[in-house]
């Protein structure tokens, strides 16, 4: 190439490969080299995640899809011309022509213009309520006819094409709350180019489980309805009614510009490239799904981000081409995983395949090996995709299989993972394969560059930022690469107690201390503080169950404890009674307003269906619980780090279609555990059905109903970094339920590491959920017994602490702003009006 | 407080409460001349100390609330908001240069707690 003269480069198309081109080119730019780069969309939003569109009626805004803002271009010295196609190139002066008359120069031509959607030549796909499913515009159009069609006298829609794109499609349906979601599909199955019969038939239990009605086998003759659409027949003579449709049967290269100007392109659809992605044009380039290369169509994001790397090497001079790329994938389908990886039809005798189904908890994998059973050629992944990227690294990387193969998927009945983990792998394995990111790579920046978080590892290398699917291997990575450099350092509680919390509480069980000043005699120096003190207590109260303010508890609990209730803005305090199960009756109800009333409380539900009263002086605690007690009222707890709330849904007493009583499993669960301190806050939720509306899988432990059950989920989260809770047994009565429960948060208690959640707890677990498993259900370490004795303990020895406090003279008195004139209440607490409620006055 | 001030060298002694009014190991709050004052009992050390009740960070009245202990060997208390911790002896604060706290001296006789003013 040139470098005495800026080089002249125009990207047509500015999509997520266009946007990663320009990415790449920036960032590639040397010395001497220089070029000015020119953008031209068609849409009028710079370039966004198209992958994760569906994210849209999932509460994302188009800020959120988008890749990079407008000023990155500007930054960058990127000229961006948006809601303004290419209408014309003239390859003979070099130069091109916008819709809106712009004329660029160019000495090279990138062709990013992706691709479209197929609309199959059906009668009637010109009607009003007819939709594809492509950009941001597309899902406004779709969203506000959904809204209108509501209104009217049904809200029935369907999507045309059950591949990975048209189940998006469904799952914008649902999201959309329309009554009736149909999928329509030509072939027999389901996602027929990622997965198998047997993979699709448990993929299409669960998508109807959750209420989508799917159609295989049909052929659609005609769009039907006047002007608007209401209804579609097929070939075979039946017919569905519907409002609206959204056609999604496949894409449709955009290449109609490439044909207008000469180039090659294919008879059916697409810009013929070679590997290295240039066009019969030596000066124009075609990458994404405009392209044809290999005699193909990749229409994956991650091979288009290759391409747009191979292009922008390329015009920097370093000598690169495009190699066949892998087409494996793996994603969540309305909620189910699918992966599809190497290659997943090969069948016997050119392989041994080895299958596993479970219909019961819609799980199914198949793994196809060598006939030499060295090799993995491929495989499915449905319902559970936890392997995919051991087993892709696994297959890309022709690993020597292990002796029992299947332990691949069915995990090894020693109970640890098969296979040596992420460190086992070759150094040139691809982990991020969106990025191009091998593990050599992300060792180096971790264990060289002290890049040892997710987040720093991010802007280092860009790894996990694509689709994100490689986050847990490279959090793996991360622990593996400290690990042997021996940065593995035990957790002690601070200065004053050099101890691990798990070991702190078997020293003071064995010794049966009941004082912070006790076991900071025995095993501690110096006169604690504010991490050591709170995490004694709670030590304490886990063991004992003792009264938390008693025998000079009071000073070492943290601030909420130590006043039994949450301080807020300005130095009040909120109030939450325990409403079990989010149940109460209206005389409850009506004294909880008579007491926010009386004290000039601020109310508001809280997202675990309570009331918490706001704005309380520490002098009216007593007052208020006196009041709430009365009334039959008890602790909420919401001050300590325990059991806060039970969630649930109505279930089967109301609900068409509950199949358990879930209030009365939840209030049964709520009161069992209520008031037992712990590490960290404890949240549960129990759903009547599989449409889980008490979210119970977002809970530390959460039980949704079945036909035959309950199934138990642990180790959910919400707040800063939410996290689906783990399928710890399913289909189990209410008694073992209670019983797994028990060892579970006994388990917790005794093991986790202060102000650690049980996701966190869990993630940190070595084996994690197949270790958990182990000890909860399968009892290997033989503490069951133990554990329930001890939770049992704690169940029979709870007491409401309100009631122990306003029936105490001595504890009562602590209530108070001034201890040398307490009635009076603090004449700084300062309250603002608004929508006629109080609140806490901003502070400075 | 200006009309306490005898003289600029001297200490005027207020009753502030009685022993017992302060839980052992921790803190409580008295109202001395409009001024909210937090005293503390660090029963562990056998000392007495009192400090402004208002933390500087966000201006709230919670230091009496907070816990106390030691670091290294100095005592100290957390404010229960944000956790910002301040020396009883000198009041500075040990994880944030920016704020600073008035410490007082205490005197206990016959079961009675009294705070200075200088």
């Amino acid at each position: 190439m040139n470098t005495d003269k800026m080089m002249r480069v125009v990207v047509v198309g500015n999509g997520m490969v266009g946007y990663k081109f320009c990415e790449k080119l920036v960032t590639k730019q040397k010395n001497g080299l220089r070029f000015t780069l020119t953008v031209f969309g068609e849409e009028p939003r710079v370039a966004y995640d198209r992958v994760h569109l569906s994210a849209y009626f999932d509460g994302k805004t188009a800020d959120d899809l988008t890749l990079a803002p407008e000023s990155w271009y500007a930054e960058n010295g990127i000229a961006l011309y948006l809601t303004d196609p290419v209408v014309d190139i003239d390859r003979e002066r070099k130069e091109v022509r916008s819709h809106h008359g712009v004329v660029v120069p160019y000495d090279y031509l990138i062709l990013a213009t992706g691709s479209g959607a197929f609309v199959p030549p059906v009668d009637g796909v010109e009607k009003d309520g007819v939709f594809v499913y492509r950009t941001i515009e597309d899902l406004d159009f779709i969203q506000s006819y959904a809204k209108k069609a509501r209104n009217g006298p049904a809200s029935r829609g369907a999507v045309m094409g059950g591949g990975l794109l048209g189940l998006e499609a469904a799952k914008a349906l649902l999201d959309l709350g329309l009554e009736e979601a149909h999928v329509i599909e030509f072939a027999s199955r389901l996602m027929p180019r990622q997965i198998d019969d047997a993979g699709s038939g448990i993929l299409q239990r669960q998508l109807e489980s959750l209420g989508l009605q799917i159609h295989l086998n049909k052929n659609t003759r005609q769009i039907t309805g006047e002007d608007t659409i209401n209804g579609i027949q097929f070939t075979d003579g039946s017919a569905l009614d519907v409002d609206m449709l959204i056609i999604s049967a496949g894409i449709r290269p955009r290449d109609e510009l490439a044909k207008l100007a000469g180039l090659t392109t294919h008879p059916r659809g697409g810009i013929v490239v070679d590997q290295f992605l240039q066009t019969s044009d030596p000066a124009v380039f075609a990458i994404g799904e405009c392209a044809v290369v290999h005699h193909m169509i990749y229409g994956l994001v991650a091979p288009g981000y290759e391409m747009a790397e191979v292009v922008a090497s390329r015009l920097m001079g370093d000598d690169k081409e495009f190699k066949p790329y892998d087409m494996s994938t793996k994603l969540k389908l309305i909620g189910t995983d699918v992966g599809s990886f190497g290659d997943p039809f090969v069948s016997e005798p050119a392989c041994r395949t080895i299958t596993y189904e479970n219909k019961a908890k819609g799980v199914y994998k198949r793994i196809n090996i060598s006939p030499d059973g060295k090799e993995l050629l491929g495989g499915i992944l449905v319902g559970d995709a936890g392997q995919y990227n051991m087993l892709l690294q696994t297959c890309k990387n022709k690993t020597i299989l292990p002796p029992d193969p299947e332990d691949l998927i069915l995990g090894s009945r020693g109970g640890e993972e098969a296979g040596a983990g992420v460190m086992g792998l070759p150094d040139d394995a691809l982990i991020c394969s969106c990025e191009a990111i091998t593990k050599s790579q992300l060792c180096h920046e971790i264990g060289e560059n002290g890049h040892t978080t997710i987040d720093s590892l991010k802007k280092a290398t860009k790894a996990c930022t694509g689709c994100g699917g490689c986050t847990p291997l490279v959090k793996d990575l991360i622990q593996g690469v400290l690990k042997q450099q021996g940065h593995y350092v035990r957790n002690v509680l601070c200065e004053h107690l050099d101890y691990t919390r798990q070991e702190l509480l078997d020293l003071v069980k064995i010794n049966r201390l009941t004082t912070y000043n006790d076991v900071l005699d025995q095993f501690g120096k110096g006169d604690g503080c504010e991490v050591c003190k709170p995490a004694v207590a709670s030590i304490l109260a886990s063991l004992w169950n003792e009264n938390i303010l008693e025998k000079g508890r009071a000073t070492i609990q943290d601030s909420n404890d130590r006043f039994l209730a949450n301080i807020q803005k300005g130095g009040t305090y909120s109030v939450v009674p325990r409403i079990p199960g989010g149940e109460i009756t209206p005389d409850k109800l009506i004294v909880i307003g008579q007491v926010a009333k009386k004290y000039g409380l601020y109310t508001k539900i809280t997202g675990g269906q309570r009331i918490d009263l706001f704005g309380a002086h520490v002098g009216d605690l007593p007052l208020i619980w006196e009041e709430l007690i009365d009334a039959g009222f008890e602790s909420g707890h919401a001050y300590g780090k325990s059991l806060r709330t039970v969630k649930s849904c109505v279930g089967s007493t109301w609900c068409r279609f509950g199949v358990q009583d879930s209030v009365s499993f939840a209030i049964e669960v709520e009161d069992r555990y209520k008031g037992i301190r712990s590490p960290h806050k404890i949240k549960s939720g129990v759903s009547g059905c599989i449409r889980e509306c008490a979210e119970a899988q977002s809970k530390d432990f959460g039980i949704i109903a079945t036909e035959k059950g309950w199934n138990l989920y642990v180790g959910g989260n919400g707040g800063s970094k939410p996290q689906h809770a783990q399928l710890l047994a399913s289909d189990i009565d209410k008694e073992t339920c209670l019983q797994y429960i028990d060892r579970f948060l006994m388990f917790y208690i005794k093991t986790a590491d202060p102000l650690t959640r049980t996701a966190t707890w869990m993630n940190k677990m070595e084996g994690g959920l197949t270790y958990l498993k182990a000890v909860v259900v399968d009892d290997v370490l033989g503490i069951a017994d133990e554990l329930e004795r001890e939770m049992q303990l704690l169940i029979d020895t709870f007491k409401c602490e309100w009631k122990e406090v306003i029936d105490n003279p001595e504890l009562r008195k602590r209530f108070t702003h001034f201890v040398n004139v307490p009635e009076q209440k603090d004449p700084t607490v300062v309250f603002e009006t608004m929508r006629d409620q109080k609140r806490a006055k901003e502070w400075r | 407080m200006e009309a306490l001030v005898a003289d600029k060298e001297e200490i005027t002694w207020h009753l502030a409460c009685r022993v017992d009014d302060v839980p052992t190991d921790g803190g409580a709050c008295v109202l001395i001349n409009g001024h909210q004052i937090a005293i503390f009992h660090f029963a562990r050390r056998g000392e007495w100390y009192a400090t402004d009740n208002e933390c500087p960070h966000r201006q709230q009245m919670a230091l009496s609330r907070g816990m106390i202990g030691s670091q290294n060997d100095e005592p100290k208390v957390a404010c229960p908001f944000h956790k910002k911790t301040f020396s009883l002896r000198n009041g500075q604060c040990l994880n944030d240069d920016g704020y600073q706290i008035t410490t007082f001296p205490v005197k206990v006789t016959d079961g009675n707690v009294y705070i200075g003013v200088e």
